[in-house]
């Protein structure tokens, strides 16, 4: 494999497609909402209509507006369908002959598409996820054939750094200096990889599916993403760790494995260079902890999924000891549209700190849920308003929360903060992975705070004390005043307690696991307060 | 090999490098609070006891983990910290059974002699009071999972030390146990050498030999570094 030969894929690619393609969008959530049969119904139609040569039926990845799927669109420039049924099939066909169609079509200039701004999503619901040749037909790996034939390792890190592409993952670390650090770090002695690139695909924040869509609808680019990174810091060897729960994710990523091994794009002698990288899933079992890093370097490892006290960092010392570059599914999703179209291109989007985009499953008492890409330094009115359309019912919007359990809720009266790192950690919450959940007056803060306790209660691994007993502790608080049993000093032991976990928990789901207290405290401690005056045993 | 010197709550303390600020610490006769350090085990820095206040640092550090540094200035008791430790304790006492009055390991606990350390006079937290199993399948020994803390070391010295790995833990949160072999009752964990090494490691009454009390008993915990040290002697 060449360049040339890269080329000749793509245009042979192009060359084969129907003038007028039906994307079926055959990502999860349109799936669950009868994609599969609606695909099978589209053919028949279109063989039916003897439409066949001239318009063809293609399963993509994700078309965004998740919540009102299964979605369809007609490509190029024909309409948008939403909450299609099998049955409307017909009525699609007829309406490429132009007939009247009554199926519900949604404005594609709608705010909701207009504003978005997609890197990492651009050609997500374009393509087949499950041919690579639709990848490549899309500009996929001519960033890694760049990178192998025009770019030293060195430079490949010094574009990242000067992109200021900072983690998706939630914390927002520096990529360029992690790739450096790991590169720097001397690997230990022995046979076999001694440094290891690792995908954190182990997504659980509630309400979160950025990097399932991501790893769904474009597998290729993340596994793209990967080679350079491992090409960067002298890497051979990577892991894709993904959870249990995403059975899709995992088919379309062996399959996109073993494609792009077919295409000598893994696998030994990449591009026909010196540059051997091979990539292995791992399946996660289900703990949410796993998501830390180096909980999830045990797991990979074949020991119990729990986190150890750092440093050191995986950088110097992860797998096996060896030094481990850990991103996030986002982040490496990023890296070939930054080598194709530049560090500067990339860094001109976005704020002074925080650059590029940022995808987000807006979800909640929201009017368009989906999943969404932004610039960063959008405001939160923005998205929740202009292309989250509100609530449903068209009342106000009380709060949006942010960075799941590790997060807070910020009210609407704070809606004018950006989405960049520092402005959400400002606000009292965290950028986290990129769930975006939107709450009504209905809502009830207490509840929702007790609700993200038990969650970590539960997803606690057990291994610290604050963070095994504190979580139960604080949970059993919450339960207590969110059904009227509660005093003042249960809200004095609650922030003790948060306190606690805070600054004694080993690892950060027990650090930042008081977070949704603390910022429905700061921000709706009145609805704390009327909980405990209308407490039947007020202590 | 180079000598550090740091500051150890005001007390200048020389220390060799790559030793823990707990170990220099501990030669300087500063004693800080730890339950899942155990000597001659390796360290997980699980218990959050050893926690550390270092200048310059944001966040706190094991002791039992973080290695001296030329010029470091540590606090190992400020308010803050024992505050912190107190109410660790506490937590402890709350989540399983730890009834010292009527426990046979009265007068041979860690966690008995850290309460009193601490000056835990009274668990502000409510008892969890979870049911919990007491699995006397072993001939000469049984465990009470009602005084287990979790700090692993039974797990440690049986992989570690006698290098079996009959014991592990399983299950998330409080829900975690300790367990022998693929979670079968002890007296049918076939890769039990039936050492007791877990017994002495143990810092509670949780593992005990069957047959007396864990006061009667007299466990050595330093046993296991005896062990450690001994081998290392021979090699």
């Amino acid at each position: 494999m060449d360049r040339t030969e890269l080329h000749a894929i793509a245009e042979r690619e192009l060359a084969s497609r129907a003038p007028v393609r039906i994307h079926c969008c055959m990502a999860a959530g349109c799936q669950a909402t009868g994609a599969a049969e609606l695909r099978s119904r589209l053919d028949t139609a279109l063989a039916e209509a003897g439409l066949a040569g001239r318009a063809e039926v293609v399963p993509v990845g994700c078309l965004s507006l998740c919540g009102h799927g299964p979605l369809v669109s007609i490509v190029p420039d024909g309409p948008l369908y939403a909450s299609v049924r099998p049955d409307d099939a017909p009525a699609i066909v007829a309406a490429l002959q132009g007939a009247p169609c009554a199926v519900r079509q949604v404005d594609r200039n709608a705010p909701f598409f207009a504003r978005q701004r997609p890197v990492v999503l651009r050609a997500s619901g374009s393509f087949d996820p499950e041919r690579i040749e639709e990848y490549i037909a899309v500009g996929g790996y001519q960033a890694l054939a760049t990178v192998l034939h025009d770019l030293s390792p060195a430079e490949v890190i010094e574009q990242i750094t000067r992109s200021g592409l900072r983690g998706r993952g939630g914390a927002g670390y520096p990529t360029g200096l992690k790739w450096a650090t790991v590169a720097k770090s001397a690997a230990p002695p022995g046979d076999g990889p001694r440094k290891f690139v690792v995908c954190n695909g182990d997504e659980g924040d509630p309400g979160a599916f950025m990097d399932r869509s991501i790893l769904e609808s474009n597998p290729h680019l993340v596994l793209e993403g990967m080679a350079i990174a491992a090409y960067a810091v002298g890497a051979s060897q990577g892991y894709l760790y993904v959870r249990g729960e995403y059975p899709l994710a995992i088919q379309r990523l062996t399959k996109a494995i073993s494609q792009a091994r077919k295409y000598g794009l893994l696998g030994a002698q990449i591009f026909e260079s010196g540059f051997d990288f091979r990539v292995e899933i791992r399946v996660g079992a289900g703990a949410f902890v796993c998501g830390e890093e180096t909980a999830l370097i045990a797991s990979i490892e074949g020991r119990r999924g729990q986190p150890r006290p750092r440093p050191p960092y995986p950088a110097e010392s992860g797998l096996w000891g060896c030094p481990t570059l850990i991103n996030n599914v986002e982040t490496f999703a990023n890296v070939a549209p930054i080598i194709q179209h530049g560090p500067e291109w990339f860094a001109a989007i976005g704020t002074a700190t925080s650059k590029g985009t940022k995808v987000f499953a807006l979800t909640g008492n929201v009017r368009n849920t989906g999943l969404i890409e932004v610039p960063m330094g959008m405001t939160l009115r923005e998205i929740v308003e202009e292309l989250g359309g509100g609530t449903p019912d068209g009342s106000p919007v009380k709060a949006v929360q942010t960075g799941g359990p590790s997060g807070g809720c910020i009210p609407a009266a704070r809606f004018d903060t950006p989405v960049d790192y520092e402005s959400l950690a400002a606000a009292g919450s965290i950028m986290g992975s990129g769930g975006m959940v939107v709450m009504d007056a209905t809502t009830n803060m207490v509840e929702i705070a007790r609700y993200y306790m038990e969650f970590c209660r539960d997803e606690s691994c057990g291994k610290c004390i604050p963070c095994r007993v504190g979580t139960v502790q604080m949970h059993r608080l919450l339960s207590g005043i969110a059904s009227g049993h509660g005093s003042a000093a249960d809200l004095a032991q609650l922030e003790q307690l948060s306190q606690l976990l805070r600054e004694t928990s080993l690892c950060g789901l027990g650090q930042s696991a008081p977070n949704p207290v603390l910022s429905t405290l700061h921000y709706f401690r009145d609805e704390y307060e009327a909980c405990l005056a209308a407490s039947k045993d007020p202590g | 090999m180079a000598a550090k010197t740091l500051t150890i709550d005001g007390t200048l303390v020389s220390a060799r490098e790559g030793e823990s600020i707990l170990e220099a610490a501990r030669e300087a006769g500063i004693t800080i609070p730890t339950l899942c350090h155990l000597d001659g085990l390796s360290e997980v820095g699980a218990c959050r006891l050893c926690l550390v206040e270092l200048t310059g640092s944001r966040r706190l550090q094991p002791a039992c983990l973080t290695p001296v540094a030329e010029g470091m200035e540590v606090r190992t008791s400020t308010e803050r910290l024992r505050e912190h430790r107190r109410a660790i304790v506490e937590l402890l006492f709350a989540e399983r059974g730890h009834v010292c009055a009527v426990c046979v390991a009265s007068g041979a606990c860690e966690l008995q002699d850290l309460a009193a350390r601490l000056g835990v006079t009274h668990v502000r937290y409510d008892y969890l009071a979870p049911a919990c199993t007491v699995d006397i399948s072993h001939p000469r020994f049984g465990i009470d999972h009602h005084r287990c803390v979790l700090c692993t070391r039974c797990v440690r010295a049986c992989d570690e030390v006698e290098g079996v790995h009959t014991w592990d833990v399983a299950g998330r949160g409080t829900a975690a146990r300790v367990i022998t072999d693929l979670h079968v009752p002890w007296g049918q964990a076939t890769s039990c050498t039936s050492c007791g090494k877990c017994l002495h490691a143990c810092p509670t009454g949780a593992i005990f030999q069957r047959g007396s009390s864990v006061a009667e008993l007299k466990r050595d915990p330093g046993v296991i570094a005896l062990v450690v040290a001994a081998r290392k002697e021979r090699w």
